[in-house]
């Protein structure tokens, strides 16, 4: 079964100055599948998003949207594109249904049509109830949720959201993803999706990692991860301090990181045997106590780092790529 | 400093606001050295937990000390002696780096400026020091907002949610100063309500509607705490098997993991009864794993459990 490609980056290049913003991005979304973009700040994720929703120019490529080319096609395009961006603007001093009613009838829906609309769209996102708040009084994810509605009013085939659950509380932001899942299950709808969080690019079909602009790699999570297969050690003991920079001595070891009462060790490949038979001698002649050393599954979040890192050298200050 | 000193402890502390019970019968301790996460939804009382502990608040029930100091009567000495880094840094975006620091130890009374040579080197900022603000990337910003909640040295640091919204790389960055500060000595408190930086603390505390549910390490949580099964799902494809679960009785919560689905389902459950149930449903060719849960699917269902 091969499932219509509703959003299509083609070579989409754009910059700002001299900054070349986006460089050759060329991905695809199919109908029903849920794509994740991400990448660190000052990647290109929102320049992205905003390519493919027509608000930015490209300066080579194309953006299509359900066939439409979004720079040519740009009426018939828009009309399948729902956005949700990143600083999303209401109108605190109107009501949950005013809002709603405000981005309906922007989006052309006759005046006959535009309240059925909004109040399934309402009922949709778990906001029927609230039709008559003022949008002001909402909490956080309430708004997130008037968002989603807003972007969903007009019923578009597309779903391009801007790290839609930044700031939002986990109960919050499992709702959301609930109400993601329908709409891609049920009627089909493309997404894609950019966010700073691994466990929420891990929800996703497929998976892009952007940086500088490009596109490093993308696949499943389950083939990304696949990558550092028999690559990563989990180490437990104590003191961790002492432990880790014994570990970052070892000619193998490529990245050493605590994550609380753990350290996680990404070694160079085929070493693993090697590595943990040094620790396990070196450990204890160093006034540490190793209690666990095993190979540990891959996480999204290990592969992120280690396709991030510029250079594998520990101790360098890292994520500050786009102040230079 | 003592290693076995205890920097926190709470008894039973409770708020109440009118009816609204905000933290309900909280007791924990924390140990120096420790980092400690704060884990709990918008409204969850960990806000006000942490506005008690710090003096600004007093309790309605119950009582805590904070460094040795009595939270109702030596509220100004718990302030004098530790930190705080908001999500939303006070920083001065016209005054270059240097000059922020400086205001703050100015604020503490720190007039030694050794010791803002000493903060610059601690958070990785020397070379940035002569920069104004505005024109810092956000996480120079964090590292500078961390650089103000320790110019006067505290003991102990809160932090709210300090690394949202960053990337891994910029997160870890962060952590690794956090963990250089804990090793001298400090400890830390953070609240947040991402997974991703409740697994960089030692012991994380899950707060539910005022009341602390567990509080432990992040790999004991998801062994003892997790009041349910944890399985991998997977089925093409996905979406109907998605639907069907959610229909199950025993499925207490369904997410897409990507190229397969995460269900929890009742303590008591077993891989036949789920596999017989989706045939049941027309769902064939699926193949389930029993998984160790990820401390969202802990949370959320010790979340779910008390409702």
């Amino acid at each position: 079964m091969t499932a219509e490609l509703l959003i299509q980056a083609d070579k989409l290049q754009k910059n700002f100055g001299k900054l070349a913003a986006i460089q050759q991005l060329s991905l695809h979304v199919s109908a029903g599948e849920i794509y994740g973009l991400v990448g660190p700040d000052g990647a290109g994720k929102t320049t992205t998003l905003r390519l493919l929703c027509g608000a930015l120019l490209p300066d080579a490529g194309k953006a299509t949207i359900c066939q439409y080319d979004v720079n040519h096609q740009t009426e018939q395009a828009r009309a399948q594109i729902g956005y949700l961006p990143q600083r999303f603007s209401l109108y605190e001093d109107l009501t949950v249904m005013e809002n709603l009613r405000f981005f309906a009838e922007v989006r052309g829906l006759p005046t006959a049509e535009w309240y059925p609309h909004c109040l399934k769209t309402l009922e949709f996102v778990g906001l029927a109830e609230f039709s008559g708040r003022l949008a002001g009084h909402l909490s956080g994810g309430m708004k997130q949720k008037l968002g989603l509605a807003a972007a969903l009013v007009h019923r578009p085939r597309t779903l391009l959201l801007d790290e839609p659950t930044t700031g939002v509380d986990p109960v919050t932001r499992q709702d959301f993803w609930q109400l993601i899942i329908h709409l891609v299950g049920e009627e089909g709808v493309a997404v894609l999706i950019s966010t700073p969080y691994m466990d929420e690019a891990a929800r996703c079909q497929r998976v892009g990692f952007l940086r500088n602009g490009q596109l490093l790699a993308e696949g499943t999570p389950s083939e990304l991860r696949f990558r550092l297969d028999d690559r990563i050690l989990e180490l437990r003991g104590a003191p961790l301090p002492l432990l880790r920079s014994i570990c970052q001595a070892d000619q193998d070891v490529e990245d050493s990181q605590m994550f609380g009462d753990l350290i996680h060790l990404r070694v160079r490949p085929g070493t693993i045997p090697q590595v943990m038979q040094r620790l396990q001698q070196h450990i204890p002649t160093q006034g540490a106590q190793l209690t666990t050393l095993r190979p540990s599954a891959p996480q999204l979040e290990d592969v992120f780092i280690a396709f991030l890192q510029p250079d594998p050298t520990p101790n360098q200050p890292a994520g500050e790529a786009n102040h230079e | 400093m003592n290693e076995n000193e205890t920097v926190i402890v709470t008894q039973d502390l409770t708020r109440r606001f009118g009816e609204f019970t905000a933290v309900d019968h909280v007791s924990f301790s924390i140990q120096a050295g420790e980092v400690v996460g704060y884990l709990g939804p918008n409204g969850s009382g960990k806000t006000t937990t942490i506005r008690m502990l710090l003096g600004l608040l007093l309790p309605s029930e119950g009582s805590a000390s904070v460094l040795g100091y009595d939270i109702v009567k030596q509220s100004e000495a718990i302030r004098a002696n530790v930190g705080y880094m908001s999500q939303k840094f006070a920083l001065y975006h016209d005054l270059t780096v240097l000059e922020n620091l400086a205001f703050y130890a100015g604020v503490y009374g720190v007039t030694d400026t050794k010791r803002l040579d000493e903060v610059l080197d601690q958070v990785g900022l020397r070379m940035q020091q002569h920069e104004r603000v505005a024109e810092l990337s956000s996480g120079w910003r964090q590292r500078l907002a961390l650089g103000t909640a320790i110019v006067h040295q505290p003991r102990l640091l809160f932090l709210d949610e300090p690394t949202s919204g960053v990337d891994p790389l910029a997160r870890r960055a962060f952590w690794d100063l956090i963990y250089n500060l804990v090793d001298s000595g400090v400890t830390a408190l953070v609240t947040t309500h991402y997974m991703d930086e409740a697994e960089y603390c030692g012991r994380v505390g899950i707060m539910r509607a005022g009341q602390l549910l567990a509080i432990d390490s992040p790999s004991a949580l998801k062994i003892n705490a997790m009041p349910g099964k944890a399985w991998d799902v997977y089925s093409q494809p996905l979406l109907p098997a998605l639907a069907a679960l959610e229909k199950f009785p025993a499925v207490l919560r369904t997410a897409l993991a990507g190229d397969h689905l995460r269900v929890i389902t009742q303590p008591e459950t077993e891989a036949e009864a789920i596999q017989q149930f989706l045939l049941s449903q027309g769902i064939q060719e699926v193949r389930l794993e029993a998984v160790q849960p990820s401390l969202e699917d802990v949370f959320l269902s010790l979340a779910a459990f008390r409702n």
